[in-house]
């Protein structure tokens, strides 16, 4: 199934997500990202119901780059996980709800990194980490037991392939490849992962 | 009977009069040199700020939209054709009167290629020939544009003639039109203004006459 994860660090944020996209019990792609560029330095990851994904996704990231292009300035991370979040609230009360699930994860020039955890339902919460999909139930007490505020880029590296372990150690859906990618005040960087994808 | 009253009625000599003093309204002098960006093309326009505000929102909606229902950036020509469709609707709705803006479109399509467009009023679009002798006209103006030289007015157009003359030009028509600068209210593209043919045809849209 569907995996999302995201860690801040001192300086940034790292995020995760799997790179397979099913049907039903097929696998159509292996290398399927599911990652959204808002901006220079946000990312939206976002799974769940197959075309709601990409239909909101796509929406949201228009719209953010609509209000760069009306006001001059980007939307800051807060600011767009807000504006996120209401879309997925005022849809939900509709005859058209989005079922997914999201991590937006940006860097903000003066309040630093930011990691956000919505859900299906319009919840929004603001979390030093975060994961979503079954996945989540396995790697969240990694998280719990080994995450430390302040980490550096290198330690957060190490804590995403401990959790990645653990998902290849215990959880019984295959999940052979992730996109990584990093968020700092330099922008996003896609990082190379090799020894995280399974043997 | 006065035909200048509603936009829809056409005078017996098939004059639209709330088109012509739209246009009235734009070649008259202190017209706004405001530049605003959407999407790598650069929107120079003329005279009634408000109005220009209003369009260049609507662009900017249409070019997202664009992006997001075709997945591809939005080519000059199409958010031109869009802009003047726009104004057309207003020369032809009961209750509105035209913009009163005419207006520069410059922007690279995703492909590489310069476009530059203009529109008016009355809804109509021309393309500025910036084709096949473009890149002879943009090594001229590498080799001779200089920043400091741009200072007086007469050397950007003798500068412009020079450039249309060296490509054998027989027929020159230059557009100048006073400008009233509007600093700090609007972004401006700096990209584009680096480049020589697109800073000399700005230049020429906002010349003193």
């Amino acid at each position: 199934m569907e995996y999302l994860i995201g860690i801040r660090g001192q300086d940034f944020v790292l995020v995760a997500s799997d790179n397979v996209a099913a049907s039903s019990i097929i696998q159509m792609k292996h290398d399927y990202d599911k990652m959204f560029k808002l901006s220079e330095k946000i990312l939206l990851l976002c799974v769940g119901e197959a075309g709601d994904t990409v239909q909101f996704a796509e929406y949201i990231q228009k719209n953010v780059q609509l209000y760069k292009m009306r006001n001059g300035y980007e939307l800051s991370p807060e600011a767009a996980a807000n504006f996120t979040r209401k879309n997925l609230a005022d849809y939900l009360r509709s005859r058209t709800p989005y079922h997914v699930n999201l991590l937006l994860a940006g860097y903000d020039d003066t309040e630093g990194p930011a990691l956000y955890y919505m859900d299906y339902l319009g919840a929004l919460v603001k979390a030093p980490f975060a994961a979503h999909g079954y996945g989540a139930f396995l790697t969240l007490s990694i998280l719990d037991r080994y995450y430390k505020p302040g980490l550096t880029s290198d330690e957060a590296v190490d804590l995403l392939k401990r959790c990645i372990e653990e998902l290849n150690k215990r959880f019984i859906l295959n999940l052979p490849s992730f996109t990584v990618r990093l968020i700092d005040k330099n922008g996003i960087q896609d990082m190379k992962m090799p020894l995280l994808d399974a043997k | 009977m006065s035909y200048d009253r509603a936009i829809t009625v056409f005078s017996p000599d098939a004059h639209l009069f709330q088109v012509d003093y739209a246009q009235e309204a734009v070649q008259k002098s202190s017209a706004v040199g405001a530049r605003e960006r959407f999407h790598g093309a650069l929107y120079d326009h003329c005279r009634l700020t408000a109005d220009a505000r209003v369009l260049i929102n609507r662009a900017r909606v249409e070019c997202q939209s664009h992006r997001l229902t075709v997945d591809d950036p939005i080519t000059v020509e199409y958010i031109t054709c869009y802009v003047s469709s726009l104004k057309q609707h207003y020369t032809q709705s009961n209750g509105r009167r035209p913009f009163g803006i005419s207006t520069l479109i410059v922007g690279f399509d995703d492909d590489g290629t310069p476009n530059l467009y203009q529109t008016d009023p009355s809804g109509t679009y021309h393309a500025w020939k910036v084709g096949r002798s473009a890149k002879a006209v943009r090594e001229l103006l590498e080799k001779s544009y200089r920043e400091e030289d741009m200072e007086s007015d007469a050397l950007v157009l003798k500068l412009a003639v020079r450039a249309l003359l060296e490509v054998g030009a027989k027929n020159i028509e230059l557009a100048t039109r006073e400008r009233w600068s509007h600093e700090g209210a609007f972004a401006a593209s700096t990209s584009l203004h680096a480049h020589p043919t697109f800073a000399s045809a700005i230049r020429f849209w906002n010349q003193r006459r």
